[in-house]
């Protein structure tokens, strides 16, 4: 008798164990994020024009250049 | 390369809004598009200020993010643009955007929402340079002519300023020490408010010992 009991109460314990267990299994609940990459036409960069004709450091001179312009700083002394 | 930015000093606009003159008529932007607008802040009463606006071309775009159809792209200086034949006029990136910089054509019948225009950094579009294709659909690409934005080479008072971040930054400042205060107007501490009795950073001329030199870059020319 003792010994069926004992045997049903192992029985129910290790269930429940199991049941308790079950709730780690729980999903993801984010959701996942893939970066889109553009599908559209390439487009040239503007040191590929005439200008500069491919030249990457005259375009970057002519750009630094241009915007020390706006520093009126430069023009005073 | 460089890394294409706008800043706005708001100690100096003046809000003539000759920034957004430049830029519709540089573009030929139609009616009821605004690539740029001026924002004032705190309008009529005494020290408002007023900051120039249009799209920050943001080094994580938000409206990059959200576009259904990935119509954006980022160019090697920084510079956000989009192929207006693959967008689709939804409208997400301009829910996203926290500047409102995305513009939609309405000139249509029952609400017409047309393709999103926004402002290039004067950088054209994914069409040959200087074609009139470019043109139409997405105006002048200054930046192939070896100029920069329209709005920023047109400002009067110099407060918009456009190119290389980097550069700009040291414009700025060196115009902030030359006067002695300006960055705490439009800047982090505005933003995103000072801790509660932490006083702002000393200027140069309440500092003790000999005055900053009047050009304000350490006595350089």
């Amino acid at each position: 008798m003792m010994r069926r009991i004992l045997t049903s109460l192992l029985i129910a314990s290790t269930g429940a164990g199991l049941l308790g267990l079950a709730g780690c299994g729980e999903r993801e609940q984010t959701a996942h994020y893939e970066d889109g990459r553009y599908r559209g036409k390439p487009d040239t960069p503007p040191y590929m024009a005439a200008p500069f004709g491919g030249d990457v450091m005259k375009y970057e001179n002519a750009m630094r250049t241009r915007a020390q312009n706006q520093n009126e700083y430069n023009r005073i002394d | 390369m460089a890394r294409m930015k706008f800043i706005c000093d708001a100690e100096r606009c003046i809000e003539c809004n000759s920034c957004v003159v430049a830029c519709k008529q540089e573009h030929n932007i139609p009616w009821g598009v605004n690539r740029r607008r001026v924002v004032t802040l705190n309008d009529g009463v005494p020290g408002e200020r007023s900051i120039s606006a249009a799209c920050m071309h943001c080094s994580d775009a938000p409206c990059m993010a959200v576009c259904p159809v990935d119509c954006f792209y980022k160019t090697a200086d920084g510079v956000v643009l989009h192929d207006k034949d693959l967008c689709i006029g939804c409208g997400y990136c301009f829910y996203a955007c926290p500047f409102g910089a995305p513009q939609f054509p309405q000139d249509g019948a029952f609400g017409l929402r047309g393709k999103m225009d926004k402002c290039t950094f004067c950088a054209g579009g994914p069409e040959p340079d200087g074609s009139e294709a470019e043109f139409q659909k997405y105006g002048r690409n200054r930046l192939a002519e070896g100029k920069l934005p329209a709005c920023a080479e047109m400002c009067s008072t110099k407060a918009l300023l456009g190119g290389d971040g980097d550069v700009l930054a040291d414009i700025y400042r060196q115009r902030a020490m030359a006067r002695g205060k300006g960055s705490e107007v439009w800047g982090w501490a505005t933003a995103y408010g000072r801790p509660e009795g932490k006083p702002s950073a000393p200027r140069p001329q309440d500092k003790p010992g000999p005055k900053a030199p009047a050009n304000g870059n350490g006595g350089k020319s």
